[in-house]
């Protein structure tokens, strides 16, 4: 009941966030700031989305006993999780790094001090 | 619980961050369009996962994680030199 009672919680968060990013890749006006919604937002949801998968199957797994098939549900839930975890801001830095050098400038930004920088 | 509602409601996210994919000014923004839905996809598949209660859309979404990690590095290299 409890258990319940966490995951929708956690998916509601999950879906708050997610739509969220979806909302601020939209209403950002250049690639910076559509990165800081678009990467940040998605992976905090995603870590609520599957810690509410997580949970319903672990609760699963501790009702039927140690050999039920929902074990292998929340393990391999956590290694989805590890993945997003370490992927998702890597690709984020390299993103924002390539936009740079490639020549796209923040829109009203007042201080670049990437600029002072040789490659 | 109501995962394939929510997964529904991923694939409205999905359609609207594609619309961004297609307006996208500069390449860039694209690359930051592909990668958010690449998150999303990865998402909707676990919570698809938990609807059908089968273990291998969770295989195939962490396979789809790496892959599309690897993806966006050579996208984003390749705008950063221009060229391989």
């Amino acid at each position: 009941m409890i258990l319940n009672i966490f995951t929708y919680i956690f998916i509601v968060i999950g879906c708050f966030f997610n739509i969220l990013a979806a909302v601020g890749l939209h209403r950002f006006p250049d690639v910076y700031t559509r990165l800081h919604a678009g990467t940040k937002c998605t992976t905090f949801g995603s870590i609520f989305l599957i810690l509410a998968v997580v949970l319903q199957s672990a609760g699963g797994w501790v009702a039927e006993g140690l050999s039920s098939s929902q074990s292998i549900l929340t393990l391999h839930s956590l290694i989805a999780l590890a993945a997003i975890l370490l992927t998702n801001p890597t690709s984020a830095h390299a993103i924002s790094r390539a936009a740079h050098r490639s020549g796209v400038k923040p829109v009203n930004a007042v201080v670049d001090d990437l600029e002072k920088e040789k490659p | 619980m109501p995962w394939l509602s929510i997964t529904v409601l991923l694939a409205f996210c999905i359609f609207i961050i594609l619309i961004r994919l297609f307006l996208g000014p500069t390449p860039p923004d694209r690359l930051v369009g592909l990668d958010t839905l690449n998150t999303l996809v990865i998402v909707s598949m676990v919570t698809l996962g938990a609807a059908f209660n089968e273990v291998i859309y969770i295989d195939v979404a962490i396979v789809y994680a790496l892959l599309s990690f690897v993806t966006t590095l050579f996208i984003a290299k390749y705008i950063e030199k221009g060229k391989f």
